[in-house]
């Protein structure tokens, strides 16, 4: 048979080869549920939903430690974090060595992620050590619903890139309520009706900018983004209902009850030139401008604080400044939303208290 | 070989203007009658009862990804042909990104050599210059001389001027198209979707509509100043780049485009929670100018339709958005999407559809002999039924990755036959 009828023939056969039989269906990866205890992104937060957290919070913080100790007793929780941070890492743990779980830490200096293993992989393998919720954070934005498809667990997002914070987020609304002086059971989605958050800075690059501005149009609230375009472009409003773009800092601080400051985040960049006296004179928290232009409001701010860059010591350590109460926050509203991914699971095993 | 009359279908030819019931009779690899129904008498040959099917030219996809020489994990030519013929096509034209780049006549010989077990026709689309890093040209006439049928970077746009010059002025005289993926690579640094507000909300680096408008607009600039060179642009993804295009040709300059059924399918939304399958370059743009490609392929300024068919491993799709490597496969829905879409949706005349999928990208491309159903010439012929719904399983694809954001799709027209060079390719 010369080669070329060896190909025709080949061909024939490959022709009348039937159709290959019907694989199982298996929804295709992207497909695949999410664990209903994640929180994942802001925007997925009803009111009503808020509230319940709000309130879980709350009842947690006061709950006598011991008894407290005992919700979550011996429930394994990875945080997995493949990025450096103080404020949440600390107190997701802290949240839930409260609550009674043992937890792990897995960071991506001292594991198997060094040696190339992917996102995936590291997911199943803390499911099969026995993670029943996995705390992330990734520099990758989007990165938990990918752990969340492939461990079907509860991932509570810790940061993803410069997508979202969603924890931060609810612990920032903790904060501004409190100074609001409203109780979390009276949170519906027109609570903060009339109250403008400004949110100033690097917009671009957050993912704390992000989840607020996702969650609090949510209760009502308008969100101020403002920032130099080359940090905050035009369609940055285009996100979500209830955002605006206001470039004058000014401006915005006199229409403002709420002032959250972020910081220039160098490490995304990106080659992006910022003119940082420039940057100063026109969007930095100064005790002067504050004083002038928005002398009753709050003033926030997630950190890590660069002093003297968008904010100056004396506004980050005076009367007005939330900071110091915003990481307060972070150990309650963590202990909710923990409780929140893992006691459904409990109740569906049967093993509720 | 055995000869085939495919017996009472309409044949439709958009080259040779034919739509009518005919019956086509192929034999040594060659069209050799079409005649009025009934009329052929062939007692040897195997008969294939068309009723109700339509009998067109063999597809041409010009812009696929085989993946071989070194990527056989993704697709091999093996694989990749036949996705590609029970896409309906016959020939495709593959892209030079492969491991090594096919820079070299030795590569784009291998590509083509009968060990690759192709079940379809493949013509290798060499390398612009060497290794595909835009500093110096490869050899044109000896990769024309191999069988290359034009040249590109695609992947790797060719940025600067005096090389893209260079390689404008030496594929002119040959008569090579210069295939280019029109991405300004310095405007999408980090990017991996759409900028726009969908890209801000999910966090991720935007790539502007002007990264493809502008090169586009460069490069027409430099075909300017070369006399007898043609300009194909790769994918063309923007209303920007699109009218640009337009309005060179209406110049008279030899510019052609091709333009993805993903691209008029499907907008960004379908990222939803960054799907990877939705993820390829150029990236799904917003609905305004999706609707550009639909206005582009209804008023002919859109010369093909073409693939990209770029496969990947799941491994490689199951990562996070921004680590996945861009592509999609294609090659099996291109005609139910075109039909879907342009056919049913638009009322695009069935005979264009094909136009698009045959003549045209014969003629944009130089390909001389393919993409018509002239007797005496090759037997490369789709027959498919026009009517026929079905649903496209990812999982059932003869490729050998099912990177696609199509699973589960509904699709109309569906591919019965398709005979290579007289040989079956694919039935069922």
């Amino acid at each position: 048979m010369t080669q070329q009828e060896d190909r025709e023939e080949m061909a024939l056969t490959r022709a009348t080869v039937r159709k290959p039989p019907q694989k199982l269906s298996s929804p295709s990866f992207f497909n695949l549920p999410i664990h209903p205890g994640s929180a994942i992104s802001a925007k997925d937060f009803s009111a009503a939903e808020v509230r319940r957290i709000l309130e879980s919070a709350d009842a947690l913080e006061k709950e006598n430690p011991m008894r407290r100790a005992n919700r979550l007793a011996k429930r394994r929780v990875a945080l997995l974090f493949y990025e450096s941070s103080t404020r949440t890492r600390t107190s997701f743990e802290l949240a839930a060595k409260a609550l009674g779980a043992d937890t792990t830490l897995v960071s991506s200096l001292s594991s198997s992620i060094e040696k190339g293993e992917s996102l995936k992989d590291t997911g199943i393998t803390l499911k099969a050590l026995g993670a029943e919720c996995i705390i992330l954070r990734s520099p990758y934005s989007g990165a938990p619903y990918l752990l969340a498809r492939a461990t079907g667990l509860p991932v509570l997002n810790a940061g993803d890139g410069m997508a979202e914070h969603p924890s931060q987020a609810l612990l920032d609304l903790r904060t501004i309520l409190q100074f609001l002086g409203i109780r979390s059971s009276a949170v519906t989605e027109k609570t903060l009706r009339g109250v403008t958050v400004t949110i100033c800075g690097d917009i671009l690059h957050s993912r704390v900018a992000r989840s607020n501005a996702l969650l609090l149009p949510q209760l009502g609230a308008k969100v101020m983004l403002c920032g130099p375009r080359e940090l905050l472009p035009e369609y940055a409003a285009g996100m979500g209902p209830g955002i605006v773009v206001e470039r004058d800092f000014e401006a915005a601080l006199r229409q403002s009850k709420i002032v959250m400051m972020l910081r220039i985040q160098a490490e995304r960049l990106a080659g992006l030139q910022v003119d940082l006296d420039d940057y100063r004179s026109r969007y930095q928290a100064s005790a002067e401008r504050i004083v002038k232009h928005a002398p009753k409001a709050l003033i926030m701010h997630p950190g890590p604080i660069i002093r003297g860059l968008e904010i100056t010591a004396e506004v980050a350590d005076g009367l007005q400044s939330g900071i110091a109460q915003q990481v307060h926050n972070g150990v309650p509203i963590r202990m909710a939303l923990l409780e929140r991914a893992l006691r459904g699971d409990k109740a569906r095993k049967g093993g509720g208290r | 070989m055995k000869a085939l009359l495919i017996r009472g279908g309409r044949v439709i030819d958009p080259a040779g203007g034919r739509d009518e019931p005919r019956d086509v009779l192929l034999r040594d690899g060659k069209i050799a009658a079409i005649e009025n129904p009934g009329k052929i008498k062939a007692p040897d040959a195997e008969v294939f009862n068309a009723k109700g099917l339509v009998v067109a030219p063999g597809l041409i996809d010009i812009h696929v990804h085989l993946r071989e020489p070194g990527q056989g994990y993704k697709e091999t030519i093996a694989t990749g042909t036949a996705a590609a013929a029970a896409g309906g096509f016959t020939t495709v034209c593959a892209m030079p990104n492969t491991v090594p780049v096919n820079d070299a006549p030795e590569i784009t010989r291998w590509m083509q050599a009968p060990e690759r077990g192709a079940s379809i026709r493949v013509l290798p689309i060499a390398a612009a210059t060497r290794g595909s890093m835009g500093e110096a040209l490869t050899d044109y006439a000896a990769l024309k001389e191999a069988g290359a049928i034009a040249v590109t970077d695609d992947g790797k746009p060719i940025l600067g001027d005096a090389i893209m010059l260079e390689t404008l002025r030496a594929a002119a005289p040959l008569g090579l198209p210069v295939i280019q993926h029109a991405e300004d690579t310095r405007l999408t640094g980090g990017g991996s979707m759409n900028a726009g507000a969908l890209a801000f909300r999910l966090g991720l680096r935007g790539m502007p509509v002007e990264a493809e408008s502008s090169l586009v607009e460069r490069d027409i600039a430099l075909l300017r100043q070369v006399r007898g060179a043609h300009l194909h642009v790769a994918h063309l993804s923007t209303r920007k780049a699109l009218d640009a295009v337009r309005a060179a040709r209406k110049q008279g300059l030899h510019v052609t485009c091709e333009v993805t059924p993903h691209h008029f399918a499907l907008t960004e939304e379908r990222i939803g929670l960054y799907d990877t399958n939705a993820k390829m370059n150029p990236p799904l743009r917003a609905e305004s100018d999706r609707a550009a490609m639909i206005e582009g392929i209804l008023d002919g300024t859109v010369d093909a339709i073409a693939t990209d068919h770029a496969p990947h491993a799941t491994h490689e799709k199951e990562q996070e958005f921004e680590r996945a490597p861009n592509g999609i496969t294609g090659l099996e829905i291109a005609l139910g999407l075109a039909m879907q879409v342009l056919h049913v949706r638009h009322k695009m005349p069935l005979a264009r559809v094909l136009a698009l999928l045959s003549s045209r990208p014969a003629e944009a491309l130089g390909l001389k002999g393919l993409g018509g159903l002239a007797v005496g010439s090759a037997a490369n012929v789709v027959v498919f039924d026009p009517a026929e719904k079905w649903v496209f399983r990812a999982a059932e694809s003869r490729s050998k990755s099912k990177n696609t954001p199509f699973d589960g799709w509904e699709l109309q027209g569906r591919v019965r036959l398709t005979v290579s060079e007289g040989r079956i390719a694919y039935r069922r």
